[in-house]
């Protein structure tokens, strides 16, 4: 019994000297964050192996979604935040604590998915999206589908259309795309995480969506590439700038990301790039951070992580099923890394 | 030591325990009365934290919306226009639903287990109903999806429309599941257990003796439930519904995936809907202007307004209920 008792107490002191033992070893510099949920497996992915790069940083990230994302960042109760959309002049206006920086990370693309039995191989160009989603084109047979889909058996049929009805960044790349190939979008609806769906059900999550495409017959609705790859469900090819019919994939979007126009403070939106391979409806993800940081040591630890991110993390994005940046991106925005101070 | 007890001490020593006791019994009371008097103030305070919250938190968009805010029907985030109408529609509709649906199969459910059930069945279905209310929403809803929604197209669809078809409530295209009428199903699957175990305790507390005096009048099995059991019930009854109400007013999960979430006002219930709850649980967490989260507090507000309405309402219902039937008891 006393031997026991004493075993105990003396391996509680060895774990109480080996703790003391361990924190005194090396500072430990933690960094918070929070956002985007879009993201959250491949930052996870990052955060997880960058302890092998670095084992004195540890990451808690939360991800609340990119409005929560982007009003910590502005609070500055995060060392970062992480967003789908980047943050609009109004927002970035309020924020006194310093500059705020977008750092791209990677992009994902917005594919349309359909439950149409016959119907393997679906062609859709930019008005008739917009057609479809203001209502305007309300039967599978519509000319305007069926001139471009010659061949396949389109029913006689009313369209079911679904959307996201949580906010999301998912929706705030489609409605970008629907506003930039559409006037009337833009007046109708406009971009945003959530919009005011002229017609259609609204589905919670990609899943949600999901759900009720594959539940209503004839349905058409929209979700992440990455959430259509994994799922193995069948969307539609669409016609890009330059007329060309693309299929969503990594390599698409990332032919998107190079013809894009990208702005210095990286504030972009890549829908409808120009190019033959670019499939018009992607978007990138952002992580947000001060220029100025106020912790000399959280800063520095950011930079590194934001350094390996960019070079080494990258390369893990397309086994995560996300669309790298492309070589003369990465420069860039590495570029812009190295200008946070601290 | 017997010799002790037995001695003229044995009093002293009595009188000496019930002294050292007294002090102590008498501040453990004290103790016990503070701690449940701070426990009863501090629920009372977290109603009035919780309303106070949502009131200072939506204070912006009261300022900016006004009461338009409650009859306005255009939700558009992006032109930063926000009516709560649809919802507060929708929250009020489907859930009233769910208790008409609810309210028949839980009340019968439970006068079969007072009053008819053999005794060997009573206890295995009432311990079935009430895991009805362990089972937790979202699988509920994942259920609804795969199984429930395919069928109401299929049958439960075409024979309203075909019996109550005169309705404009059963009108119009039916050909998507996701609808007014799903999620009132949900929302009745969900209050279900609560309805039933209160009614049940309510009926159990019918005193034998009313039974016996209409059986003695010569009343059936039928009669006797009716006028000696039900009559007598009825006020717990009510009460249960309004406990079950309360639930169906909140419930947010299983409700967003299946009743379409769409901010309109359709006469057809096979149309979908949207409620309170389920536009804040779908927008809040992506909401990034200011003008956005606002509006959706002040939603949060307008669902503890109605819930607190509809309580308030019940009261009075019970209360006028009383001074018209209370010549049963």
């Amino acid at each position: 019994m006393l031997n026991l008792k004493s075993l105990f107490s003396l391996s509680v002191l060895g774990l109480t000297l080996l703790a003391v033992g361990h924190t005194a070893a090396r500072a430990q510099t933690s960094l918070t964050g929070a956002g985007a949920t879009f993201p959250y497996p491949i930052y996870s992915k990052w955060f997880s192996d960058y302890k092998k790069v670095d084992p004195s940083v540890t990451f808690n990230y939360q991800s609340i979604g990119s409005g929560g994302g982007q009003k910590q960042i502005s609070e500055g109760t995060v060392d970062f935040g992480a967003s789908d959309g980047p943050m609009n002049d109004e927002s970035l206006a309020k924020v006194t604590s310093g500059k705020i920086l977008h750092i791209p990370t990677v992009a994902g693309a917005v594919v349309l998915t359909y439950n149409l039995s016959g119907v393997t191989d679906l062609k859709l160009d930019a008005d008739t999206i917009a057609g479809i989603y203001l209502g305007k084109i309300t039967k599978w047979n519509d000319a305007a589908i069926a001139k471009q889909n010659s061949g396949a058996k389109l029913p006689d049929a009313e369209i079911a259309v679904v959307h996201r009805a949580d906010g999301s960044g998912t929706s705030y790349i489609y409605t970008d795309y629907l506003s930039t190939i559409s006037a009337d979008w833009k007046s109708k609806a406009g971009k945003g995480t959530s919009v005011s769906w002229p017609t259609g059900l609204g589905g919670k999550g990609n899943e949600g969506v999901t759900g009720q495409v594959k539940q209503t017959p004839n349905s058409i609705g929209y979700v992440e590439l990455i959430y259509a790859l994994q799922n193995k469900l069948s969307y539609a090819e669409v016609k890009n700038a330059d007329g060309q019919y693309v299929k969503p994939t990594l390599e698409s979007v990332t032919a998107a990301l190079a013809t894009a126009n990208i702005p210095d403070d990286f504030r972009f939106s890549m829908v409808n790039a120009p190019g033959k391979d670019s499939y018009p409806i992607a978007g990138a993800t952002w992580l947000l951070v001060y220029e100025q940081q106020k912790d000399a040591a959280k800063g520095k630890a950011l930079v590194a992580f934001l350094k390996w991110a960019l070079t080494e993390g990258e390369k893990q994005a397309k086994a995560l099923d996300y669309a790298p940046l492309p070589d003369a991106v990465q420069k860039r925005v590495l570029d812009r890394v190295n200008t946070i101070k601290y | 030591m017997t010799t002790a007890v037995l001695d003229a001490p044995a009093a002293s020593a009595a009188q000496s325990v019930a002294a050292r006791m007294k002090p102590v019994s008498r501040s453990a009371d004290t103790l016990f009365r503070w701690l449940c008097l701070g426990m009863a103030v501090g629920v009372l305070a977290l109603v009035v934290l919780v309303g106070w919250q949502l009131w200072s938190g939506a204070q912006s968009a009261i300022h900016k919306f006004g009461v338009g805010f409650l009859t306005r029907s255009a939700w558009d985030p992006v032109q930063g226009e926000f009516g709560a109408l649809p919802f507060i529609y929708g929250t009020l509709v489907s859930s009233l639903l769910g208790l008409a649906i609810a309210t028949p199969l839980a009340v019968g459910t439970a006068i079969f287990l007072t009053e008819l059930a053999p005794n060997w069945l009573r206890q295995p279905i009432a311990f079935l109903t009430e895991m009805l209310a362990a089972i937790p929403s979202v699988i509920l809803g994942l259920w609804a999806i795969f199984i429930m929604l395919p069928l109401l197209p299929r049958y439960l669809f075409p024979f309203l429309k075909k019996t109550l078809g005169f309705l404009p409530l059963f009108q119009g295209p039916t050909y998507s599941a996701y609808s007014m009428i799903a999620a009132a199903i949900i929302i009745a699957i969900m209050i279900l257990p609560i309805i039933t175990s209160v009614s049940r305790e309510i009926l159990r507390s019918v005193p034998d003796l009313q039974r016996e005096a209409a059986y003695g009048l010569g009343a059936t099995r039928w009669e006797v439930t009716r006028i000696a059991v039900l009559s007598y019930a009825k006020k717990g009854i009510f009460g249960a519904m309004i406990l079950g109400l309360g639930r169906a007013l909140g419930e947010t999960m299983a409700v967003t995936m299946v009743i379409g979430n769409t901010p309109k006002i359709a006469a057809s219930l096979f149309q979908p809907g949207y409620t309170l709850a389920s536009v804040i649980a779908n927008e809040f967490a992506e909401a990034t202007t200011d003008d956005y989260r606002n509006a959706l507090i002040a939603v949060g507000l307008v669902l503890f307004g109605v819930t607190v309405v509809i309580n308030l309402l019940a009261r009075l219902l019970l209360k006028f209920g009383n001074t018209q039937t209370g010549a049963v008891h």
